[in-house]
């Protein structure tokens, strides 16, 4: 459990997804201007991450790692397919996304029409597929683990996209060089909360 | 080969249609790798391979590319134009592979290569669409190696690993490296300070609000 809350608390604040690696900024930085519609695109993105991390945990440990496929039979035990990580995670993802959008079509409209447009664009925003890789990278031990680091990399991207919108709303209202206005006082404001956030570092429960 | 439409395609990612400052995409890869030069340089070849090649593969099929799955078509050509990358950087450069992690596989979903393959491959001759991934891979790596310039020069104090700080002979009268300069947030101002410089030398680029 101990070790559960760990992880859950480090992929927030530690190793944040937007403030630690730069992934997700191409939406982060688009999608920004409002906190709703961020709050929405957050939310989806810790949607998808719970799901995809640990679909792509099974496929990895049964499927691709070398000798990963001896449950198939003792013929199967020395095939390596991890060579082919990219192509499968991208395409698990791929069809992940398109999945949950369907179910989420079905059953829930309201959810369906505030989330929707934000769900096709998750398929190519690095966050996700950047969680698969680490989680491949950083050996989790099992699947609970690395559902937990899923979870806490999508509320870590929340924080970031609803902190920097909610910043950015406010900054309409202040005098900002020209050349500055727009696209460059929010990579310097980004820079700055990362700055913040270097506080959690060395953070262990 | 080179009329003038193509050699705007070549130098125009570089300066005034910069795919990072201008166009805002593959920003994600771009600056986790920036903490050196070495493996700044390496990341911007890998992604102008990468743009040019499967621009070329892409532009020669787009005839045959069904409207309503070429998202797919195209994440699958990048993909294994990334996997020949990753394999090849782990067998001729393995200590440079390790350093960069999991950020030659974020290649695929760098929106650079999409963004092209969208806007420019789909429409036109394979030819142009080299030059075109090869001056949107320039451009890209133009801002890089200048990002990872910087950092790795007032950060450790050397170029390519050269000691030229202590050559210099400045630590010995009280010159500190600025340990901040490898930590993550510095490159997010680094680019910030990039995107001002650049506007305020061409007016037309500031956005209006």
């Amino acid at each position: 459990m101990e070790n559960l809350l760990n992880i859950f608390i480090k992929s927030i604040f530690v190793d944040n997804m937007v403030f630690a690696f730069f992934l997700g900024m191409c939406s982060y930085l688009a999608v920004s201007k409002t906190v709703k519609t961020s709050m929405g695109l957050g939310l989806a993105v810790i949607f998808v991450l719970f799901i995809t991390v640990p679909v792509n945990f099974m496929i990895e440990k049964y499927v691709l790692k070398n000798g990963a496929m001896i449950w198939l039979g003792e013929g199967m035990g020395d095939v390596d397919l991890s060579f082919l990580t990219f192509m499968v995670f991208i395409a698990v993802i791929a069809a992940i996304v398109q999945l949950v959008e369907m179910i989420i079509e079905k059953f829930s409209s309201s959810l369906y029409n505030s989330l929707g447009i934000f769900l096709p664009l998750i398929a190519v925003n690095c966050a996700i597929l950047g969680a698969s890789l680490f989680m491949q990278e950083r050996e989790y031990e099992n699947v609970i683990e690395a559902t937990v680091f899923g979870l806490g990399s999508g509320v870590g991207w929340l924080l970031a996209i609803v902190g920097i919108a909610a910043i950015r709303e406010k900054l309409k209202y202040s005098n900002i060089p020209d050349p500055l206005k727009g696209l460059g006082i929010t990579f310097i404001l980004t820079g700055l909360m990362a700055i913040g956030f270097m506080g959690f570092m060395g953070i262990k429960l | 080969m080179f009329s003038a439409r193509n050699l705007k395609l070549l130098t125009g990612p570089i300066g005034k249609d910069n795919p990072i400052t201008i166009q805002v995409l593959g920003i994600c890869s771009a600056l986790a790798v920036t903490a050196k030069l070495e493996p700044a340089i390496v990341m911007a070849l890998s992604v102008t391979m990468v743009i040019a090649v499967s621009n070329v593969v892409v532009a020669a099929m787009r005839k045959f590319i069904p409207d309503r799955i070429r998202i797919i078509v195209q994440l699958v050509v990048i993909a294994t134009m990334v996997i020949l990358v990753d394999q090849f950087l782990k067998a001729y450069a393995f200590d440079v592979s390790k350093q960069l992690s999991v950020f030659v596989g974020l290649i695929i979903t760098n929106c650079i290569i999409m963004g092209r393959l969208e806007a420019f491959a789909m429409a036109n001759k394979p030819w142009p669409a080299f030059i075109d991934g090869l001056g949107n891979g320039a451009g890209y790596g133009i801002i890089l190696i200048v990002v990872a310039f910087f950092r790795e020069f007032l950060g450790s104090g050397t170029i390519f690993g050269y000691p030229v700080m202590e050559k210099l002979g400045l630590y010995s009268i009280g010159y500190e490296n600025n340990g901040m300069m490898i930590l993550p947030p510095m490159a997010l101002i680094i680019v910030g300070l990039i995107i001002w410089y650049q506007r305020s030398k061409d007016k037309t680029l500031i956005e209006n609000k």
